[in-house]
């Protein structure tokens, strides 16, 4: 899903040279500067979540006070927000494919589409961390909180600068300053925005399903 | 001690040698020297690494006298402007991945095993409590046969020719006020004697565990090794080390109550529990009790104090008494607000009672400090 | 493609302009704005080197304080934040940034490329770093600094502040801090690893590209995945500090050995971040002046690979006195004795590669061969402190000190002045001075040594680290007397160095393209580079490309001296072609005024962060978060390159 192949975008300009003779292809990797870099970036954010989750799987079960992992949960709500968020992926998908084809409408529509899904996804969350709140549940209660709270709160904030992302590429879009030969724009966003996706759906095992040993 | 007899044994001497030779020229006598070993696990690292070095000496020399050697010998002069162009020798890289690889593979043997001579529970021990404290040491001998356990500070006594196993905590749980928003936890210690063995650290939440054995008897200097704050440097021990038999008696005398009760010491007790309110850290009338600060039941039973720095001396006594952060310093401004646990006051260590008083003291006179001294002095 | 723009497509529609384009590219307020590589690492370098002084000042107070036993010139709560600051300083405000400055400079000269992937990414990496840098360092007028030692190990650290176990802010200052820094040195990793993989000239294969090159690329990739670990630890520190959190306090079930375990898996790559720099200087420095190819340049490069990966399996060797267990200390000790081998492999190289050489001693030379006879006395006492029994006496101990100072002092910054010799006539023009050069090398490899040699000898008879006194009495006067005399032997080394490189700077010899007959192609081009670099990308046939435009060996592989200027040497030619001026216009990314923005926003959200319970941190807060936002956008709409009739 989070790699969709696309057409070369339009070489940059070359400034004049001398011919590459044929014994000597372009050294490069073939992906272009800005996707190695976001690749880069992300697998760097890989191990931010991973110590975060790892501190979490360390501690849920160290709580001495307060309420648990079970007395909080409502798993049927959170695979709700979940699926909304997966879903975000389709529709970043099809915004990728649409301005690839050079369908400018439907990218606006699919970009503001997947904010928008985005979007429900965080209100979720502030629901749930207002539920949690009113169960007793705050961020300094006991280890499974400090660390549920910190590792959702620094995957809300991902998701959050995605949406700010999207919506600043729909502003462009509308205003008529992405084309179709500004794909790889979008596509980076996608790249970014399926990353924390994955993450989510880490954590959701991890964090909601897979329960805590004794 | 390894094997003298066989040829390998032989190597290992002289390169052991060569390293003590290195490391005699100026290595002191001050109780302290992890290469002047005392205890058995001590003189058993010492014994490994000694050697260890004199093969790290050797090539050593043999790297640096190998830089200088091509420095100089093939340093650019007439008819030396045209090297062989050497790219590379694949047998010789094997050669010197393997020779480093066999060299690291004989030391591992030995050290692994000692990693695990050393971990091993000791038998038939004498049991000790350590317990790390911002920035000093509590030594606590536990209960046994009806009697109640004793709490010592600074100097740790231990009996020679037995296996002493140490507990090592940095939390003493029977202490309401702590730094970690609860209960008596403290931050991480590390309690070392060179001379008689290794470091082990002192970690809040964990119990660990180090043996000590000495057959010889002595004084032996120790020092808190980890980082834990303003007076690290401070935090210093010594433990002794006593035939059974003295070792034995210096604990009954340490189980008995005081020599001097508060109700008895005329001045020095209103002075102590009410004036200057020394009680609110310090008990002097039961050994078996752990507070804030050092447990003064048999004060004058000891050299040092204060951490171990400082030799316990009238004049020193009263000057510590007088003012403590002048000695060793201490985060104990806020004690002036109350006791430790008092909301807002952040008291590590000492007040001062002449500057900086704690609040509604009177700013304490020398005279005053004489009659705390001698009455802690008389504290055997 | 070696194109320097990072955005292919000239926006059309005309940007809203909020802050006029900069346009100038010289002068004093250029510097604000640059996003020329070689002008950024010249930036790294001179800033680096202020911190390099600030924390050798720091060292100095430090030793005066230990020169006699109880020492009074400086309190104990002085004493802790000036070794807390030292540690801090040269980890992150010297040695990142210093081989940053390095990579910065020459990476895109060694592949041939015109500048970094990311050139305003690349300003931003510069601004971050000395704005973090800056940060840390108001501490000192803001509650005190950072006294929580460079490792900060939690309880300590991360007691919240009311409760007294560390007085003064200064861990808030640090874990903010080393974040900022580390988001730097992020950015500055990315793009690093971007440029290397991405931006090389045609034939510039993988094993053609400069060992230099190969170690910033692993340093770059180690740095990527470290800094991650440790911003997580400091997030904690910092909530458990302030809001509350017991990540690390064992009483509400947290475990401060979490947080050694999140350090040290930074940490320990980050001594290989620290040291692969320097391996990478004195490998092109040695064969150059030894007048032979680096002695096997596959073994060398994946040894620094190798060494790259098994970095990331020794971190518990800093806690083998924790109590982990012996089977576990068994297999750390073993990894960490594995690491040798590698390390070892790389000095045998070395050796070989000057082995039969013609060798010239100039500075840099002293400096590389001094830089492989004081590492290797660091790697053996890393080897004896692998061995678990004996570390437990060395650990924490002046001896670990002593080598440290062997590996990073003797190894990283004996590396980095080499490569100042080296390299400062291409970033110049000009020569520096090499009988100063010789004395910079002599009083510092005498002062270095008699500083921290009798470390060793120190932590041996029992002197614990990170005391701010000793009583005397304990034989520990002597030693510690003659390590502050060569303390500040360094500083007159540091000193000379200096002095040598302002005078040299207006007075120094002209260096010309090529002074020291170098291998690599930056050594084809005039000194100092022209802002595009090359005239036209070269077209690499060999490792050590430019070598071979000079030289050919005989049959015996005998070094033979090409006839210059012949007109039919192919190569004379396309030298003449490098160095000749521009025939038509190249385009170069325009400066911008945003990276700078963007820096500006991160210590303004710091002091909100640190201040987040005064009323004045909700002024910073908006301002900063408006600033980033502004910074962010406003940079991504504008093109890297300005089109002409925008300005």
């Amino acid at each position: 899903m989070a790699t969709i192949e696309q057409a070369p975008p339009p070489s940059p300009p070359v400034p004049p040279g001398p011919p590459e003779p044929a014994g000597h292809p372009p050294a490069g990797t073939g992906t272009s500067n800005t996707k190695l870099a976001i690749w880069l970036f992300l697998s760097s954010d890989c191990l931010f979540f991973g110590a975060f989750i790892s501190a979490y799987l360390l501690y849920r079960s160290r709580h001495q006070t307060g309420p648990t992992p079970k007395d909080v949960y409502s798993i049927p709500f959170t695979s709700v927000s979940s699926f909304v968020l997966l879903m975000s992926s389709l529709t970043m998908v099809l915004a990728l494919a649409a301005i690839q084809r050079g369908d400018l409408r439907r990218l606006r529509i699919w970009l503001l589409a997947t904010a928008l899904l985005g979007s429900v996804f965080i209100g979720g969350q502030i629901f749930e961390f207002t539920e949690f709140a009113r169960k007793g549940l705050s961020l300094d209660t006991n280890l499974f909180s400090s660390t549920f709270f910190v590792l959702t709160g620094f995957h809300g904030a991902h998701v959050t600068i995605g949406i700010i992302w999207l919506i600043s590429l729909w502003g462009l879009a509308t205003q008529g300053r992405l084309r179709q030969g500004d794909a790889e724009k979008v596509e980076v966003a996608g790249l970014y925005w399926h990353f924390v996706d994955v993450v989510w759906i880490v954590i959701f095992t991890v964090v909601y399903l897979i329960p805590a040993p004794k | 001690m390894t094997n003298h007899n066989t040829p390998r044994g032989r190597w290992w001497l002289v390169l052991a040698g060569l390293a003590t030779l290195a490391l005699a020229a100026c290595s002191p006598n001050n109780g302290q020297n992890s290469v002047s070993p005392h205890g058995t696990n001590a003189k058993k690292i010492d014994n490994l690494i000694l050697p260890i070095w004199g093969i790290a000496i050797v090539i050593g020399l043999i790297v640096i006298g190998g830089v200088v050697f091509v420095a100089v010998r093939y340093r650019h002069r007439p008819g030396n402007e045209r090297p062989k162009q050497i790219r590379g020798n694949i047998p010789i890289e094997i050669a010197w991945t393997m020779v480093p690889a066999v060299i690291l593979a004989v030391i591992a043997i030995p050290t692994v095993s000692l990693i695990f001579q050393t971990d091993a529970t000791p038998s038939n021990p004498v049991n000790i409590t350590v317990i790390g404290k911002q920035w000093w040491w509590q030594f606590e001998y536990p209960a046994s046969n009806g009697q109640k356990p004793v709490q010592v500070a600074d100097e740790l006594h231990i009996p020679a020719g037995r296996n002493v196993d140490l507990t090592l905590k940095a939390c003493d749980l029977s202490l309401p006020y702590g730094f970690n928003n609860g209960p008596g936890c403290n931050v991480i210690h590390s309690f070392w004697v060179p001379e008689l063995a290794g470091k082990r650290d002192v970690v809040p939440g964990r119990d660990n565990h180090l043996t000590l054995h000495s057959d010889t008897t002595g004084t032996f200097q120790g020092q808190c090794a980890q980082y834990c704050g303003l007076s690290h440097a401070n935090m210093r021990f010594r433990v002794i080390v006593q035939s059974p038999a003295d070792y034995d008696a210096w604990l009954a005398s340490q189980r008995q109550g005081p020599a001097v009760t508060l109700a008895n010491a005329g001045d020095a007790g209103t002075l102590f529990s009410k004036t200057f309110a020394c009680t609110n850290c310090h008990i002097s009338e039961n050994s078996s009790v752990s507070t804030y600060g050092p447990n003064l039941t048999h004060l004058a039973s000891r050299s040092t104090f204060a951490g171990g720095y400082y030799a316990l001396t009238r004049p020193q006594l009263i000057k510590w008494i007088l003012n403590a952060p002048s000695l060793i310093p201490m985060q104990s401004k806020d004690c002036r607000k109350g006791p430790p646990g008092t909301p807002g006051a952040t008291c590590v260590g000492m007040p001062s009672f002449t500057t900086n008083t704690p609040q509604g003291m009177p700013v304490m006179t020398e005279q005053q400090a004489g009659t705390l001294a001698d009455y802690l002095l008389s504290l055997k | 493609m070696s194109t320097a723009t990072e955005t292919h497509t000239p926006v059309p529609v005309r940007t809203p302009v909020l802050l006029r384009r900069p346009k100038k590219t010289t002068g004093f307020w250029s510097w604000f704005t640059t996003v020329d590589h070689k002008k950024i690492g010249i930036l790294y370098a001179c800033t680096a080197l202020i911190f390099f002084v600030v924390g050798g000042l720091e060292a100095l107070l430090i030793r005066l304080q230990l020169a006699q036993p109880n020492g009074n010139v400086l309190t104990a709560s002085q004493y802790n934040q000036l070794f807390t600051m030292h540690g801090t300083t040269m980890v992150f405000l010297l040695g990142m940034p210093l081989s940053v400055a390095f990579a910065n400079y020459l990476v895109p000269l060694m592949i041939g490329a015109r500048d970094v992937a990311f050139p305003r990414l690349n300003a931003f990496g510069y601004f971050g770093f000395v704005l973090g840098g800056m940060f840390l360092y108001s501490s000192f007028l803001l509650g005190g600094a950072p006294n929580g030692g460079w490792f900060g190990y939690t309880p300590l650290t991360s007691t919240p502040i009311s409760l007294g176990a560390l007085p003064g802010r200064g861990p808030d200052f640090w874990t903010i801090g080393l974040i900022i820094v580390g988001i730097a040195s992020t950015t500055g990793a990315i793009n690093i690893i971007v440029t290397a993989l991405n931006m090389r000239a045609p034939g510039m294969t993988l094993m053609r590209i400069p060992v230099f090159v190969w170690m910033m690329l692993v340093t770059a990739f180690l740095t990527l995945f470290a800094l991650p670990i440790i911003t997580v630890a400091l997030i904690m520190v910092f909530f458990d500090r302030n809001f509350g959190t017991a990540f690390f306090l064992p009483t509400k079930g947290g475990d401060p050995l979490l947080y050694q375990h999140l350090f040290w898996l930074f940490g320990h790559p980050e001594v290989y971040i620290l040291i692969l720099p320097g391996m990478g200087v004195v490998s092109e420095v040695l064969p150059v002046f030894s007048r032979k190819p680096l002695f096997g340049y596959p073994v060398v490069v994946f040894s620094g690979i190798a060494i790259g990966f098994l970095g990331w399996g020794v971190w518990a060797h800093h806690m083998f006195t924790t109590g982990l267990g012996p089977v576990a200390i068994s297999a750390f000790s073993l990894s960490t004795m594995l690491i040798a081998i590698p390390t070892g492999v790389k000095i045998f190289n070395w050796l070989a590669t000057v082995y039969k050489g013609a060798v010239r001693l100039t500075t840099a030379m002293y400096f590389a061969l001094g830089f492989i006879a004081m590492f290797t006395i660091g790697g053996l006492s890393g080897v004896s402190l692998a061995i678990v029994p004996a570390d437990t006496q060395q650990h924490d101990s002046y001896f670990v000190v002593a080598h440290f100072h062997y590996v990073l002092f003797g190894g990283l910054v004996f590396g980095l002045f080499s490569g100042f010799y080296y390299w400062y006539p291409k970033v110049f023009g000009r020569m520096l001075n090499e009988r100063l050069g010789k004395l910079n090398f002599w009083t510092m490899l005498v002062g270095f040594n008699l500083t921290f040699f009798p470390m060793h000898l120190l932590g041996i008879y029992g002197m614990p680290r990170r005391t701010y006194r000793y009583p005397s009495g304990f034989g520990w006067d002597t030693l510690n007397m003659i390590a502050t005399i060569g303390g500040f032997l360094i500083a007159v080394s540091v000193l000379i160095f200096i002095v040598n490189a302002i005078v040299s700077r207006r007075r120094g010899a002209i260096a010309g393209p090529d002074p020291w007959d170098g291998r690599t192609i930056e050594w084809s081009i005039p000194s100092p580079p022209p802002e595009y670099n090359f005239v036209e990308i070269p077209e690499i046939q060999a490792r050590d490309d430019y070598w071979h435009y000079k030289y050919t060996e005989d049959d015996d592989g005998m070094l033979v001296p090409l006839p210059s200027g012949g007109a039919d040497n192919v190569h004379n030619a396309a030298v003449t072609r490098l160095a000749a001026a521009p025939t038509h216009p190249i385009h170069m990314p325009s400066p911008s005024f945003y990276p700078l923005l963007v820096a500006v926003a991160l210590p303004i959200l710091g002091y909100a962060a640190v201040f987040h319970s005064k009323w004045y941190a909700f002024v910073l807060l908006p301002i900063g978060a408006l600033t980033l936002a502004f910074g962010v956008y406003a940079w991504a709409v504008e093109p890297a390159t300005a089109d002409e009739e925008t300005h």
